[in-house]
């Protein structure tokens, strides 16, 4: 849009994408006052990339595949899963247990690895199926709906591994949250790319993306004009579920363990914020998943950087609050219908001065 | 009026079935605990005649002793990690009916309101001596006033409980979290002037704040820093968790290029350190770039002392057993136990540059971990 011919400022600021990009820029240079070398790349000794922006998009690739799938939940359903948390540990949970044939600890695999992902992923399918079949089904409330997965799924993933963090001393384990051989770049900015390039081209490329913003909209009318709103309002949180799982596993693989108490905790809160701050509306209906990404990325930004501070990591949570306050007033249509007001107030104030 | 006086039979009825069915549930608990222990019988008139506490004690003291059965109830947290299945056991072995003792066990399952039926259940058993590894500190008021009334004698361990009268329970037995990370700059000190290290730089990585780990071990290297002029060029919590210490010292490696130490408040916090010092290229270890410090010394943590991956491991010993035992036989004699009461604790190295620390003038050996020592361990 902002590269058609002549420089369109009004153009670029009305762009659904504008805030929050503006948003994700001032994060990162509040970062340069305390280190200036902040944007700084290098190639460590061991041949990897080095830096604090790599470290951001690093650790942001489970949030960007969570967002994905919290914006196709909130779009078709018009409430939020707040269950992923809880999945993510549940996948990790199936799938180490797996692998390490129900040891605590392991250093081979005592199952084959694919067999392990998959049920693992199965298993966070099938609390997304979970989900969808009670909002999409009964029609409950999403957020109460997934609230009981939000509590019982870590009770689940505890039952899985016996209460113990389950240990796969494996180096093929680590490669998901580390690194492919040589590669220089973490293997999770990868894992992030696939999903949102997949993501991608099934709700662009198929009519599905279209589907769930109509059903979004109003369900009651796509179901007359022919759509099975109950079957894509299900779909999503599948979808949802199964992404929660992938991102449970790509966690998972960074510590090479399953910690079921801490896996993804508190993560699906960072979640939506990512698809509110990507300025879609949380009531469902037309989303840009382009808006969840960098909502994504804003939110790790910001928690790296108040990690570099050295925020006491117990006031890390009202320094997030107050961004977080500010970035979505910013963009409330409130507060921008109040801007463009005053913006127009003070442009007929400066033509009447002119003709006076 | 006739609504009125409806509604209060009604009250009534209800008020009645609740009592009927506490004593239902009373009932089977106090049979059982006749059925299961002898010294019971003994116990019962000795409590029923002495409407003054401290008489009863001692007479439900001179009960145990008399036929040498001491019954002992211990509600347990639950058994989430090798650290409180190893607490389960050093109690389960110092108990034992060998030692003269009848050991109660309840394992709560991370939940208080179990703890606090189990401890009701070993009132009604009338035990000798109520032990409580507490899941939360608050919320136990009501619960050990029962058992002061009831004239039990409860010792805490691990865990402290927060109550507004002290005189609820009779004695604690835990880690002494200071002098931890005392011992820990103490050795560091030691290690530091062997190897001719002239400047420390720390980073560190501080558990959950507030808990009672945290702040006892980050008070033992606040104070050392201070003293010996050290550096502390970061600061953060890592939550106790491999997941966030790991981000954490992501993080620190990027602010901070001259970090030579780390000082981690578990060992968990430790792993994900030392996996992220790795990815940015540098080494841990005695030749390495980077020293890494650990606390609670679990089983993989003694492995990567071993490995030198952690330099020096402090130990939070899970072996309550004896030192509860030692309590108890003071009580038994008629002694005043002390209120505080702190288990040993070892400090495991990977080198032996440094054979013991000393801390207000107590000296504490450094054990150097070899396989013996490892296997030597129960857990």
């Amino acid at each position: 849009m902002s590269k058609e011919k002549g420089f369109n400022w009004k153009k670029i600021t009305s762009h659904h994408l504008f805030m929050p990009v503006v948003c994700l820029i001032v994060v990162c240079l509040a970062n340069v006052i305390k280190s200036p070398d902040f944007f700084k790349i290098s190639i460590s000794d061991n041949g990897v990339l080095y830096g604090s922006v790599i470290d951001i998009i690093n650790r942001a690739s489970e949030l960007v595949i969570l967002a994905i799938g919290m914006t196709l939940v909130t779009a078709a359903s018009g409430g939020q899963d707040i269950s992923v948390g809880a999945i993510m540990a549940v996948a990790a949970a199936v799938c180490c247990q797996i692998l390490s044939g129900g040891a605590a600890s392991t250093s081979d695999f005592q199952n084959p690895f694919i067999l392990a992902v998959l049920a693992g992923l199965a298993a966070a399918m099938l609390c997304g199926v979970f989900n969808g079949f009670l909002v999409a089904k009964l029609n409950i409330q999403p957020m109460v709906a997934t609230l009981i997965l939000y509590t019982a799924g870590r009770g689940i993933a505890q039952l899985v591994t016996q209460g113990q963090i389950t240990y796969i001393r494996v180096d093929s384990y680590k490669v998901l949250g580390g690194y492919i051989g040589k590669c220089p770049i973490p293997t999770p900015i990868f894992a992030a790319i696939i999903s949102v390039v997949i993501a991608y081209l099934v709700l662009n490329k198929t009519a599905l993306g279209l589907y769930i913003e109509s059903v979004g909209i109003n369900g009651e009318a796509s179901r007359l004009v022919g759509l099975n709103s109950t079957r894509i309002k299900w779909m999503a949180y599948v979808i949802c579920g199964f992404l929660a799982g992938f991102a449970g596993l790509v966690n998972s693989s960074r510590i090479y363990s399953a910690d079921a108490n801490n896996i993804g905790l508190n993560l699906e809160m960072d979640a939506i914020l990512a698809v509110a701050l990507g300025g879609n509306l949380l009531s469902g209906g037309k989303f840009s998943l382009a808006g969840s990404i960098i909502g994504a990325f804003t939110i790790q930004a910001l928690t790296t950087t108040l990690l570099s501070m050295d925020v006491s990591a117990d006031q890390v949570p009202v320094y997030k609050a107050i961004v977080v306050v500010v970035i979505v007033v910013l963009q409330s249509p409130v507060f921008k219908r109040q801007m463009a007001v005053w913006k127009a107030r003070k442009g007929s104030n400066s033509t009447e001065g002119g003709r006076a | 009026m006739k609504k009125k006086i409806i509604s209060m039979l009604l009250v009534a009825c209800m008020g009645l079935s609740l009592v009927a069915c506490g004593g239902g549930n009373n009932k089977p608990a106090s049979n059982e605990g006749s059925t299961t222990e002898e010294g019971s019988e003994a116990t019962q008139p000795s409590d029923e005649g002495g409407s003054d506490e401290s008489a009863s004690n001692e007479g439900s003291d001179e009960g145990g002793s008399s036929d040498g059965v001491i019954t002992v109830g211990f509600s347990q947290v639950g058994a989430e990690s090798d650290w409180r299945t190893a607490n389960s056991e050093s109690m389960k072995s110092t108990f034992s009916e060998e030692n003269g003792y009848k050991l109660i066990f309840d394992d709560a399952q991370q939940k208080q309101e179990n703890q606090l039926t189990a401890i009701r259940n070993f009132i009604n058993q009338e035990v000798d001596y109520i032990v409580l590894a507490p899941t939360t500190e608050t919320g136990w008021d009501t619960v050990l006033q029962e058992a002061k009334d009831a004239g039990i004698p409860v010792i805490i361990v691990d865990r402290m409980v927060d109550v507004s009268d002290d005189t609820l329970y009779n004695c604690y037995v835990g880690g002494n979290f200071k002098l931890e990370g005392q011992k820990a700059c103490e050795w560091l000190k030691a290690y530091a002037d062997a190897k001719g290290i002239k400047e420390l730089n720390i980073a560190h990585i501080q558990g959950n704040i507030g808990a009672s780990a945290q702040i006892g071990r980050t008070e033992g290297l606040e104070e050392a820093a201070e003293k010996y002029g050290w550096n502390i060029v970061a600061q953060q919590s890592g939550e106790f968790t491999q997941a966030k210490g790991q981000e954490v010292m992501e993080s620190m490696l990027k602010s901070n290029d001259n970090i030579n130490v780390v000082y981690c408040e578990n060992d968990n916090e430790a792993f994900g350190a030392i996996d992220a010092i790795k990815a940015a290229g540098k080494t841990v270890g005695p030749d390495g770039d980077i020293l890494v410090m650990s606390f609670d010394t679990v089983k993989a943590g003694i492995e990567m002392t071993m490995a030198g991956d952690i330099i020096c491991n402090t130990e939070c010993n899970p072996l309550h057993g004896p030192r509860v035992e030692e309590l108890i036989k003071k009580m038994e004699a008629g002694e005043e136990p002390e209120k505080i009461a702190y288990v040993d604790e070892g400090i495991f190295t990977y080198g032996d540059e440094v054979a013991k620390v000393t801390v207000d003038g107590q000296d504490y050996d450094v054990t150097k971990v070899t396989q013996e020592v490892i296997d030597g361990r129960m857990y």
